[in-house]
Protein backbone atom coordinates (compact mmCIF):
# COMPACT_ATOMS: atom_id res chain seq x y z
CA UNK A 1 0.00 0.00 0.00
CA UNK A 2 1.85 3.38 -0.85
CA UNK A 3 1.96 5.57 1.37
CA UNK A 4 -0.38 9.33 1.25
CA UNK A 5 2.62 12.03 -0.26
CA UNK A 6 3.41 15.16 1.99
CA UNK A 7 2.29 17.96 0.31
CA UNK A 8 5.58 20.15 -0.72
CA UNK A 9 5.39 23.92 0.33
CA UNK A 10 4.79 26.13 -2.70
CA UNK A 11 6.94 29.45 -3.60
CA UNK A 12 5.52 32.23 -5.98
CA UNK A 13 7.09 34.87 -7.61
CA UNK A 14 6.33 38.34 -9.53
CA UNK A 15 8.14 40.91 -10.86
CA UNK A 16 6.26 44.50 -12.02
CA UNK A 17 7.43 47.50 -13.71
CA UNK A 18 7.22 50.63 -11.17
CA UNK A 19 6.62 52.98 -14.73
CA UNK A 20 3.75 50.86 -16.20
CA UNK A 21 1.98 51.28 -12.08
CA UNK A 22 2.92 55.18 -12.50
CA UNK A 23 0.88 54.92 -16.20
CA UNK A 24 -2.07 53.03 -14.49
CA UNK A 25 -2.30 55.62 -12.14
CA UNK A 26 -2.52 58.18 -14.84
CA UNK A 27 -4.79 56.48 -16.77
CA UNK A 28 -7.23 54.93 -14.21
CA UNK A 29 -6.91 56.71 -10.95
CA UNK A 30 -8.91 56.31 -8.21
CA UNK A 31 -10.46 53.23 -9.96
CA UNK A 32 -7.02 51.60 -10.67
CA UNK A 33 -6.61 51.98 -6.51
CA UNK A 34 -9.75 50.99 -5.35
CA UNK A 35 -10.33 47.73 -7.83
CA UNK A 36 -6.41 46.49 -6.95
CA UNK A 37 -5.61 47.60 -3.21
CA UNK A 38 -6.76 47.10 -0.09
CA UNK A 39 -8.06 50.71 1.89
CA UNK A 40 -4.63 50.48 3.97
CA UNK A 41 -2.38 49.98 1.42
CA UNK A 42 -4.17 52.99 -0.28
CA UNK A 43 -3.41 54.88 2.98
CA UNK A 44 0.17 53.84 3.12
CA UNK A 45 1.19 54.56 -0.41
CA UNK A 46 -0.85 57.82 -0.43
CA UNK A 47 1.60 58.99 2.81
CA UNK A 48 4.63 58.36 0.61
CA UNK A 49 6.01 61.13 -1.03
CA UNK A 50 4.42 61.11 -5.43
CA UNK A 51 7.84 59.99 -6.41
CA UNK A 52 7.25 56.86 -3.96
CA UNK A 53 3.76 55.95 -4.22
CA UNK A 54 3.75 54.23 -7.58
CA UNK A 55 6.78 52.17 -6.18
CA UNK A 56 5.15 50.98 -3.14
CA UNK A 57 1.83 49.90 -4.78
CA UNK A 58 4.20 48.27 -7.82
CA UNK A 59 5.75 45.84 -4.42
CA UNK A 60 2.05 45.27 -3.11
CA UNK A 61 0.55 44.58 -6.73
CA UNK A 62 3.75 41.87 -7.12
CA UNK A 63 3.15 40.05 -3.72
CA UNK A 64 -0.68 39.76 -4.81
CA UNK A 65 0.39 38.40 -7.95
CA UNK A 66 3.02 35.71 -5.99
CA UNK A 67 0.42 34.54 -3.48
CA UNK A 68 -1.77 33.58 -6.25
CA UNK A 69 0.95 31.90 -7.58
CA UNK A 70 1.70 30.40 -4.54
CA UNK A 71 -1.29 29.58 -3.47
CA UNK A 72 -2.83 28.56 -6.73
CA UNK A 73 -6.08 30.46 -6.62
CA UNK A 74 -6.29 32.60 -9.85
CA UNK A 75 -8.81 30.46 -11.56
CA UNK A 76 -11.01 31.36 -8.49
CA UNK A 77 -12.04 34.81 -8.78
CA UNK A 78 -10.55 36.47 -6.15
CA UNK A 79 -10.03 40.31 -5.87
CA UNK A 80 -6.58 41.40 -5.90
CA UNK A 81 -7.67 44.08 -3.07
CA UNK A 82 -8.66 41.30 -0.91
CA UNK A 83 -4.97 40.08 -0.40
CA UNK A 84 -3.40 42.79 1.66
CA UNK A 85 0.91 43.55 2.64
CA UNK A 86 0.39 44.48 5.71
CA UNK A 87 3.48 46.45 7.21
CA UNK A 88 4.58 46.43 11.27
CA UNK A 89 6.52 49.29 13.00
CA UNK A 90 9.42 47.37 12.35
CA UNK A 91 9.18 47.60 8.75
CA UNK A 92 8.61 44.15 7.85
CA UNK A 93 5.82 43.00 5.75
CA UNK A 94 3.47 40.16 5.84
CA UNK A 95 0.12 38.89 3.86
CA UNK A 96 -3.21 38.99 5.08
CA UNK A 97 -5.68 37.66 3.36
CA UNK A 98 -9.70 38.81 3.87
CA UNK A 99 -13.00 37.10 2.73
CA UNK A 100 -12.69 35.26 -0.44
CA UNK A 101 -9.06 35.07 -0.46
CA UNK A 102 -8.99 33.33 2.85
CA UNK A 103 -11.35 31.63 1.76
CA UNK A 104 -9.75 30.33 -1.43
CA UNK A 105 -6.47 29.27 0.46
CA UNK A 106 -7.90 27.51 3.10
CA UNK A 107 -10.24 25.35 0.36
CA UNK A 108 -6.59 24.65 -1.12
CA UNK A 109 -4.74 23.53 1.68
CA UNK A 110 -2.48 26.42 2.17
CA UNK A 111 -1.86 29.01 4.07
CA UNK A 112 0.89 32.04 3.26
CA UNK A 113 3.84 31.45 5.49
CA UNK A 114 6.14 34.32 4.27
CA UNK A 115 6.56 37.29 2.20
CA UNK A 116 9.91 39.34 0.60
CA UNK A 117 9.38 42.31 -1.15
CA UNK A 118 12.36 44.16 -3.26
CA UNK A 119 12.89 46.85 -5.86
CA UNK A 120 15.49 48.42 -7.56
CA UNK A 121 15.27 51.09 -10.55
CA UNK A 122 12.12 50.25 -12.45
CA UNK A 123 11.62 47.22 -11.41
CA UNK A 124 9.24 45.77 -8.04
CA UNK A 125 9.73 42.07 -6.94
CA UNK A 126 8.05 39.52 -4.37
CA UNK A 127 8.35 35.96 -3.17
CA UNK A 128 5.46 34.49 -1.45
CA UNK A 129 6.33 31.12 0.72
CA UNK A 130 2.97 28.80 1.25
CA UNK A 131 3.10 26.07 3.39
CA UNK A 132 0.35 23.35 3.32
CA UNK A 133 -1.70 23.22 6.26
CA UNK A 134 -2.78 19.59 8.08
CA UNK B 1 -32.74 71.54 -49.98
CA UNK B 2 -30.24 68.43 -49.60
CA UNK B 3 -29.86 67.44 -45.90
CA UNK B 4 -26.08 67.40 -44.60
CA UNK B 5 -25.27 63.54 -44.43
CA UNK B 6 -25.13 62.29 -40.86
CA UNK B 7 -21.37 61.41 -39.83
CA UNK B 8 -20.87 58.49 -38.82
CA UNK B 9 -18.26 57.73 -35.42
CA UNK B 10 -16.70 54.72 -37.12
CA UNK B 11 -15.78 53.39 -33.30
CA UNK B 12 -19.04 53.84 -31.97
CA UNK B 13 -20.21 51.35 -34.33
CA UNK B 14 -17.72 48.45 -33.61
CA UNK B 15 -19.07 45.51 -32.66
CA UNK B 16 -18.11 43.65 -29.54
CA UNK B 17 -15.26 41.87 -30.77
CA UNK B 18 -13.60 45.02 -33.00
CA UNK B 19 -14.08 47.39 -29.40
CA UNK B 20 -12.22 44.32 -27.33
CA UNK B 21 -9.34 44.12 -29.72
CA UNK B 22 -8.63 48.06 -29.79
CA UNK B 23 -8.87 48.19 -26.16
CA UNK B 24 -6.03 45.15 -26.11
CA UNK B 25 -4.27 47.29 -28.59
CA UNK B 26 -4.09 50.26 -26.08
CA UNK B 27 -3.91 48.40 -23.03
CA UNK B 28 -2.64 44.66 -23.47
CA UNK B 29 1.21 45.05 -24.57
CA UNK B 30 0.72 42.16 -26.71
CA UNK B 31 3.51 40.75 -28.83
CA UNK B 32 1.03 39.98 -31.77
CA UNK B 33 -1.54 42.70 -33.16
CA UNK B 34 -4.95 42.51 -32.07
CA UNK B 35 -6.54 42.35 -35.12
CA UNK B 36 -4.64 39.05 -36.56
CA UNK B 37 -5.24 37.16 -33.01
CA UNK B 38 -7.83 34.28 -33.35
CA UNK B 39 -10.61 34.84 -31.06
CA UNK B 40 -9.79 31.56 -29.10
CA UNK B 41 -5.96 32.91 -28.94
CA UNK B 42 -4.25 32.50 -25.46
CA UNK B 43 -3.18 36.38 -24.44
CA UNK B 44 -1.66 35.30 -21.91
CA UNK B 45 1.15 32.99 -24.07
CA UNK B 46 0.72 36.94 -26.61
CA UNK B 47 2.53 38.57 -24.12
CA UNK B 48 -0.40 40.05 -21.69
CA UNK B 49 1.15 40.30 -17.89
CA UNK B 50 -1.13 39.94 -14.72
CA UNK B 51 -0.58 43.61 -14.55
CA UNK B 52 -1.75 44.58 -18.61
CA UNK B 53 -4.99 42.51 -17.52
CA UNK B 54 -5.94 44.61 -15.10
CA UNK B 55 -5.55 48.11 -17.28
CA UNK B 56 -7.50 45.97 -19.94
CA UNK B 57 -9.90 44.95 -17.78
CA UNK B 58 -10.57 48.65 -16.74
CA UNK B 59 -10.41 50.31 -20.08
CA UNK B 60 -13.73 47.39 -20.83
CA UNK B 61 -15.43 49.23 -17.79
CA UNK B 62 -15.28 52.15 -19.03
CA UNK B 63 -16.03 51.43 -22.65
CA UNK B 64 -18.98 49.30 -22.32
CA UNK B 65 -19.80 51.12 -18.87
CA UNK B 66 -20.09 47.98 -17.06
CA UNK B 67 -18.26 46.86 -13.83
CA UNK B 68 -16.83 43.12 -13.59
CA UNK B 69 -17.86 41.16 -10.49
CA UNK B 70 -15.17 39.93 -8.00
CA UNK B 71 -16.22 36.46 -8.87
CA UNK B 72 -15.60 37.03 -12.63
CA UNK B 73 -12.41 38.60 -12.14
CA UNK B 74 -10.70 34.98 -13.01
CA UNK B 75 -7.40 34.39 -14.85
CA UNK B 76 -9.36 32.31 -17.49
CA UNK B 77 -11.75 35.46 -18.20
CA UNK B 78 -9.08 37.48 -19.85
CA UNK B 79 -7.48 34.54 -21.25
CA UNK B 80 -9.05 34.98 -25.06
CA UNK B 81 -10.86 37.56 -26.87
CA UNK B 82 -13.80 35.08 -27.38
CA UNK B 83 -13.49 34.58 -23.21
CA UNK B 84 -13.52 38.41 -22.88
CA UNK B 85 -16.41 38.95 -25.24
CA UNK B 86 -18.17 36.22 -23.60
CA UNK B 87 -17.97 37.60 -19.99
CA UNK B 88 -18.83 41.20 -21.31
CA UNK B 89 -21.76 39.96 -23.14
CA UNK B 90 -23.12 38.37 -20.00
CA UNK B 91 -23.31 41.40 -18.50
CA UNK B 92 -24.17 44.35 -21.07
CA UNK B 93 -26.56 41.29 -23.51
CA UNK B 94 -26.17 40.60 -26.65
Amino acid sequence: MSATPIPLPRVGIDLVRISRIDESLMRFGERFMRRVFHADEIVYAMEAPPALRAQRLAARFAAKEAAMKALRVAHRGVPWREIEVRRSADGDCALVLHGSASQAACDAGFAVASLSLTHEGDYAAAVVLAQPVS
Amino acid sequence: MNQPMPVLDPVAHDTHAEKIRRILKQHARLNTDADVLEPDSDLYQAGMTSHASVNVMLALEGEFDIEFPDQMLKRSMFDSIASIQSAIEELVGR
